[in-house]
C-alpha cells in the first residue's frame, strides 16, 4: 500500500544561546492510509514538535516529510497554509473551536475555508455531527458543551473536508475516562471508516487500544513502534492496570 | 456504526485545489467578524457607545467652532468683495481702521477695481416694548446696491443713503421675531445719552454675524447718524470716515497682483482677501486653534481607548487565532476579519452619536453658537471613521505575528 504520509530522516535543531538542541533526531515512519497512530512518550519526547512537522507547522531542520509524494519543506507559507486547509484536518488539546460559532457554523467553517459550502457538503456536516451524538447541539455554542462535546465538534470539523490526514493534539486531556474512551473510540472508527490517514499524541497510553500503531518516543528518538495488534493490547492493558 | 449511506458520503474524494479562494475575496472575512460581533452584542455595544460619545463630544466641538467662527467672521467672510481695504498699520483691525470718503474714490479709480464701496462697523441695542431683554447687534454702515450690502433672502435691499431702513440677518430674525415691514428701536449711546431710532426692516438676509453678534445692515449716512458717538470725536467731522472698503475686480483671479496695485496706488492701504481679513479679527485664530486642539485631543482619546479595547481582545485572542492560522486560515482572511470588526462597530457608533447630536442639538436655543456645517460635519465623521482602524493597527500587528504554532502550544 502506498503511504499517504513519510517522514524521513527528520531532525529538528533549535539554537539555544551557542548549543544546539535537537528536539527531534533522525525521525523515520510511514503512515498508509486507514492507519491510526499513537505517538506516545514522556514531556519533551519530541511527540508534539514531530506533529508540528508533519502538519506543515514547523520545518525540519534536516530530512524531508512527503504527504503523497509532496515535499512539504519545498512549499512556501502560502501553499503550507493552503495543503493544511485541504489535507489536514485537525483537533487541539485547547482553544479547539471558534467561541463565536454554534457547533454547525464550527464545522462548516472548513468547508467555507475551503470554499465547499454548499448544500450537500452541509448535510454532510450535519450528518457527521449526527453520528457523533450531537444532532441536538447544532445550534449551540461551545460554552454550552460539555469537554467531551466539545472535543466530537472537533473531530467534526477535523473530518468533514476529508482530508489526507487527521492530526490529534492530546485530544483526551481534558476528559474523565468514560469521555476519553468514547472519543478516541469515535475518532479511530471514523479514521478508518474514511480510510484516511491519523495521529493522535497522548500521554494517556490506555488510548492506545484504539490504534493500529503505536510510535514511542523518548529524547526526540523513535525509541520502539508497536504495530503488532497483540503487542498494542498488551502495551493498552498493561497501562489500563496502573 | 455506520450506516452504508454515511460511509460514502464520508468516503475520501480528490480535493478540487482549483477552489481556492483567496482571504481578500473570500465572504469569510464578514462572515466571520459580523459572528463574533453579534454573538458579543454587549461587548462591541458598549464600544460602540464609547465612540458614540467621543462622536458626540467631537461634533459638538466641530459645531461650536464653527458657530464661534461664524459669530466672529461671517459677514467678513461672506462679503460680496474680493478685497477689503484697512487703514495702513492697524494690524487689520475693522475698529482701528478709519478710511475716509476720498480714499474710497481713489480705490475706485485704480485699474482693475470694478467697484468698492465702504463699510462701517459700530454696535448697539434693538429694545423692546413688551419689556424683552434688549439683544446687542452689530450695527453695519453700508452702500445700497453696492459691495458690502448682503443679498436679502426676504423682503429687499437698501434703498435711500439716509434712509430709515434696515437688513436685519436671519439670527436677528430668530431672536427677535422681526419680520419684514416691522419697525425696530435701535438704541445708540450718544455722548452720555441713550438715543433710540426707529428703523423700517426692508429685509432679512442669510447669516451675516459680526464679532458674535447678529447684524443689522443699514445706509451708510443713517449708520454715520445713529453709531454710538463719543462726548468729543476728534479729526474733521465734516468728512465721512468709515471702517473699511469692500473692493469687487474685474478680474477676481489676479486677487494678489490687484491687492500689490491698490497698494501702490492708493496710499496709506492695506489691501487683503476676505480670508486674511477675517482670520485677523480678534481672538479668531486663537479661539479657532484652542478648539481644535481639543478636536484633536478628542480624537486621539478615541483611538486609544478603540486601541485599547482591541488590544486586550487580541491578546485574549492569541490562542484562538492560532488554531485559525493552523486549521488553514490565512493571515489575511483573519486579519480582513479584525479590520472589518473595527469598521462595524465605529461606523455603529458614529451613526449613533452623529444621529444623537442632530437630535441633541435640535432642543437648543438659538443663542448656542452651535452650527453644523455639512462640510465640516463631514470632515469629523471621515476623522472619525478613521479613528477606529488607527486604533486597531498596535492590535493587528499583534494578530499577523501570531504563530499556527500556538495551537499546539509550540513557538519557533
Amino acid at each position: 500500500m502506498i503511504p499517504v504520509l513519510e517522514a524521513n530522516s527528520v531532525t529538528k535543531t533549535y539554537q539555544v544561546g551557542s548549543n544546539a538542541i535537537n528536539a527531534v533526531h533522525d525521525v523515520s515512519l510511514s503512515i498508509c492510509p486507514g492507519e491510526f497512530v499513537a505517538f506516545v512518550g514522556p514531556s519533551g519526547s519530541g511527540k508534539t514538535t514531530m506533529l508540528a512537522m508533519l502538519a506543515g507547522l514547523l520545518s525540519p531542520s534536516q530530512g524531508n516529510i512527503l504527504i503523497r509524494g509532496r515535499d512539504l519543506s519545498r512549499m512556501g507559507e502560502m501553499e503550507r497554509t493552503r495543503f493544511r486547509r485541504e489535507k489536514v484536518g485537525f483537533t487541539f488539546q485547547s482553544n479547539n473551536l471558534v467561541p463565536y460559532l454554534t457547533v454547525q457554523e464550527n464545522v462548516e467553517l472548513m468547508l467555507k475555508l475551503n470554499g465547499r459550502l454548499n448544500k450537500e457538503s452541509q448535510e454532510r456536516a450535519k450528518e457527521l455531527l449526527l453520528r457523533l451524538g450531537l444532532g441536538d447541539r447544532l445550534r449551540n455554542l461551545p460554552s454550552q458543551l460539555s469537554g467531551g462535546q466539545q472535543q466530537r465538534v472537533a473531530i467534526a470539523r477535523a473530518l468533514v473536508h476529508q482530508p489526507d490526514i487527521v492530526l490529534a493534539d492530546e485530544p483526551t486531556a481534558s476528559l474523565d475516562t468514560e469521555r476519553a474512551y468514547q472519543v478516541v473510540q469515535t475518532f479511530a472508527s471514523l479514521i478508518h471508516a474514511q480510510d484516511l490517514a491519523g495521529i493522535m499524541v497522548t500521554h494517556d497510553l490506555r488510548m492506545c487500544q484504539f490504534v493500529d500503531k503505536i510510535v514511542q518516543m523518548r529524547d526526540g528518538q523513535i525509541a520502539r513502534i508497536i504495530d503488532n495488534p497483540q503487542e498494542i493490547r498488551s502495551f493498552a492493558n498493561a497501562h489500563m492496570m496502573n | 456504526m455506520f450506516s452504508e449511506t454515511v460511509e460514502r458520503r464520508l468516503a475520501p474524494r480528490a480535493l478540487d485545489l482549483d477552489v481556492e479562494i483567496k482571504g481578500l475575496v473570500s465572504p469569510l472575512p464578514p462572515y466571520l467578524a459580523f459572528k463574533e460581533v453579534w454573538r458579543n452584542k454587549g461587548r462591541f455595544l458598549l464600544v460602540s457607545l464609547v465612540i458614540a460619545l467621543i462622536t458626540t463630544l467631537v461634533l459638538f466641538i466641530d459645531g461650536l467652532a464653527v458657530g464661534l467662527g461664524a459669530g466672529n467672521i461671517e459677514y467678513l467672510d461672506k462679503l460680496n468683495a474680493e478685497l477689503v481695504l484697512f487703514q495702513e498699520n492697524v494690524d487689520l483691525s475693522t475698529s482701528a481702521s478709519q478710511i475716509s470718503r476720498a480714499k474710497l474714490n481713489e480705490i475706485k479709480h485704480v485699474d482693475g477695481v470694478k467697484d468698492a464701496a465702504m463699510v462701517g462697523f459700530s454696535n448697539g441695542s434693538i429694545v423692546f416694548e413688551d419689556g424683552r431683554e434688549p439683544l446687542d447687534i452689530s450695527l453695519i454702515g453700508v452702500e445700497p446696491g453696492r459691495p458690502g450690502e448682503p443679498p436679502a433672502f426676504e423682503g429687499q435691499g437698501l434703498k435711500g443713503k439716509r434712509s430709515a431702513e434696515a437688513i436685519i440677518d436671519r439670527n436677528v430674525a430668530l431672536r427677535t421675531g422681526l419680520q419684514v415691514g416691522d419697525r425696530l428701536s435701535l438704541k445708540s449711546i450718544q455722548g452720555t445719552e441713550e438715543e433710540y431710532y426707529p428703523l423700517e426692516v426692508v429685509g432679512i438676509s442669510d447669516g451675516r454675524q459680526y464679532f458674535i453678534r447678529p447684524s443689522v445692515f443699514v445706509p451708510y449716512l443713517t449708520w454715520d447718524k445713529v453709531k454710538p458717538q463719543g462726548i468729543a470725536n476728534g479729526g474733521d467731522q465734516s468728512e465721512l470716515i468709515f471702517n473699511i472698503a469692500a473692493v469687487q475686480l474685474n478680474e477676481p483671479e489676479n486677487l494678489e497682483e490687484m491687492a500689490s496695485r491698490v497698494e501702490d496706488e492708493v496710499s496709506k492701504v492695506e489691501a487683503v482677501d476676505r480670508k486674511t481679513a477675517y482670520e485677523a479679527t480678534p481672538g479668531y485664530s486663537a479661539q479657532q486653534s484652542t478648539l481644535n486642539t481639543i478636536r484633536i485631543f478628542t480624537l486621539l482619546i478615541g483611538v486609544l481607548v478603540i486601541g485599547g479595547f482591541f488590544q486586550i481582545q487580541t491578546l485574549q485572542k492569541v490562542g484562538q487565532i492560532g488554531m485559525l492560522k493552523a486549521i488553514g486560515a490565512s493571515t489575511s482572511t483573519i486579519a480582513i476579519a479584525f479590520v472589518l470588526q473595527i469598521v462595524y462597530i465605529t461606523i455603529l457608533g458614529v451613526a449613533i452619536g452623529s444621529i444623537g447630536t442632530l437630535a441633541l442639538s435640535l432642543t437648543f436655543p438659538v443663542t448656542v453658537p452651535i452650527v453644523f456645517a455639512l462640510e465640516s460635519v463631514l470632515v469629523a465623521v471621515i476623522s472619525l471613521l478613521i479613528i477606529g482602524p488607527l486604533g486597531g493597527l498596535v492590535s493587528l500587528f499583534v494578530l499577523l505575528r501570531v504563530e499556527p504554532l500556538t495551537a499546539l502550544g509550540l513557538s519557533s
